[in-house]
């Protein structure tokens, strides 16, 4: 399409600040995580890795961290075998209840997180899972469920079933033919489930919010009740860990996948 | 189940093949049931049965001037977020059909970084940028302006709202776009349109499926939204969320925080059916072809 001029310059800078709007936030835990005064206040004053220590060593930031570690890791395995499951039970049932049953479980997307959250907490007060992990982990796999579903849904859309028949027809029992011809092929999508679930749950407050208690807090929760109760740039400090964090993953996850492509052409 | 019982030799295998993947989808249909459904259907009881049965919640929540505020309030900030969100996501997901490949991936990456991000820092960020001594006020006032007061106040809920809301606008106005074809504006412009023209009678019309699916979203995400009021906003920017927590967790108002919190499940659902066939209709090849 063709534009005058001038639209394209304003066009390019509205994008521009878009950008930069979008962007931005994210970065300006990095400076505040580096203060040398106990205060979130811009700009920092002078440069200290006091709050980086303090995450260390404080009890209630690393054992938050850690908590928030396992109870990642528990529904990201649980929330990959449940949402792999019920992902090849849809893909092989007729199109009306499978779009039925679809619907109903990726209700947890859209239903406002603090209504799910009293519901959660009025059952769990009364099943005494309030502030257990076993709670946190049956909470955050509901949430995290249809992340995995859609992703390896959209992996068996494109897969050959001709393939399983193939396997079958030359003596493959059923559970041969899952291991050495449907696994490998819809791996990519079971993994990238696995990694949402885990991100689901490591994020997840709202609901968390509720069901803590000062027993077992995940990090979320220990960020937020950090910010509503004084500005300790330590909160700085975890988000910019995350953020090297996830950047590193990301960025390696990018390369490996770059480099893969490139060994198969 | 007698109906179901094998009446040929045959019928014990096929019935198994119309079971089996039923059976597969058992595992998280029970923990639905059990984490979503229930608690759920605890709530809606509560609201119907807390301190006793009847309809005196609902009656409470809609006869006090304080709640329909709030609920007004919710309604308002959401529509701003989302005419925000629209306002900035058309012209950035047009540049992402009209640009080469690198600069794409560029612009693709800016819309996803805020992912990497826990959602939480992502608020905090907000509070740094918007507090009284914050970036942007002290950049204001380093060029020499008044501060200006942004947390804690509406416009400052907004603003960091929509960043948070921004990609689930950009990304389905894109896909949109992408499918639309540029060839049909150049054939407006050369029966005589200009490219102002162009745009509002060929290209605006062709986008809108994308505009409506993206609103729908980012509104029904708004509406309940709950961290970032929480700690960007101030007692007149409470949202409908922070109301349902106050109620039930420092009132211990079962009752009345049910009824609030099925009005705000009703009216998502509601929205949801209602955006249901101008999102499926989001599929149909626009103006391919």
């Amino acid at each position: 399409m063709e534009m005058k001029p001038l639209t394209r310059v304003i066009l390019g800078l509205v994008c521009l600040l878009v950008a930069i709007w979008l962007v931005a936030p994210t970065l300006v835990v990095v400076p505040m995580s580096f203060n040398e005064n106990k205060s979130l206040a811009f700009p920092p004053q002078g440069f200290s890795w006091q709050w980086y220590q303090n995450f260390a060593t404080n009890p209630d930031w690393s054992s938050s961290f850690l908590n928030s570690l396992k109870v990642a890791s528990l529904v990201a395995v649980l929330a990959t075998v449940l949402g792999t499951l019920a992902a090849f039970g849809l893909d092989r049932m007729k199109a009306r209840p499978a779009n039925l049953l679809r619907m109903l479980m990726l209700t947890p997307m859209v239903v406002p997180g603090v209504v799910l959250a009293i519901g959660i907490y009025a059952v769990y007060l009364d099943a005494q899972l309030v502030g257990t992990l076993t709670g946190f982990v049956l909470a955050h796999t509901i949430l995290a469920l249809p992340f995995v579903l859609i992703a390896v849904s959209a992996n068996l859309e494109v897969f050959d079933r001709r393939l399983e028949t193939a396997a079958a027809s030359l003596g493959a029992g059923a559970l041969t033919t899952f291991r050495t011809v449907t696994l490998p092929l819809i791996l990519p999508g079971i993994l990238s489930g696995l990694l949402f679930a885990f991100a689901t749950s490591f994020d997840e407050i709202v609901v968390s919010l509720f069901i803590t208690n000062p027993y077992l807090k995940t990090l979320p929760v220990q960020i937020f009740s950090s910010i509503t109760r004084d500005a300790d740039p330590t909160v700085a400090a975890v988000g910019t860990i995350l953020l090297f964090a996830t950047t590193l993953l990301i960025g390696g996850g990018m390369l490996l996948l770059g480099r893969e492509r490139k060994g198969r052409l | 189940m007698s109906a179901l019982e094998p009446t040929t030799p045959s019928a014990p295998q096929r019935a198994g093949w119309v079971w089996r993947p039923f059976a597969l989808t058992l595992p998280a249909l029970l923990l639905l049931v059990a984490v979503i459904g229930y608690p759920l259907l605890t709530i809606v009881l509560r609201s119907l049965s807390e301190p006793q049965w009847g309809m005196q919640n609902y009656a409470w929540f809609f006869g006090a001037p304080v709640n329909l505020t709030v609920l007004q309030r919710t309604f308002t900030i959401s529509a701003w977020v989302t005419l925000v969100c629209v306002v900035c996501a058309y012209p950035y997901a047009y540049l992402m059909t009209a640009v080469g490949p690198r600069v794409r991936l560029v612009l693709v990456l800016c819309v996803l970084i805020p992912f990497w991000v826990s959602g939480v820092v992502r608020t905090l960020s907000w509070v740094i940028l918007l507090q009284d001594s914050g970036v942007i006020n002290s950049l204001l006032r380093s060029a020499g302006f008044d501060g200006i007061r942004l947390i804690r106040t509406q416009t400052g809920v907004v603003i960091g709202m929509a960043q948070v809301l921004l990609p689930f606008m950009i990304l389905p106005l894109y896909s949109v776009m992408k499918g639309i074809d540029l060839r049909l504006m150049r054939a407006a412009q050369s029966l005589g349109a200009r490219p102002s023209r162009a745009f509002f009678t060929v290209y605006l019309p062709l986008s809108l499926p994308g505009v409506y699916a993206g609103a729908i979203i980012v509104f029904i995400l708004a509406l309940g939204f709950y961290i970032t009021p929480a700690l960007l906003g101030g007692p007149r920017s409470t949202m409908l969320s922070t109301l349902v927590q106050t109620q039930v967790l420092s009132l211990l108002q079962w009752g009345r925080g049910g009824a609030m919190g099925v009005v705000l499940l009703v009216t998502t659902f509601v929205l949801l059916a209602l955006a249901a066939p101008v999102m499926r209709s989001r599929h149909r090849d626009v103006g391919r072809r």
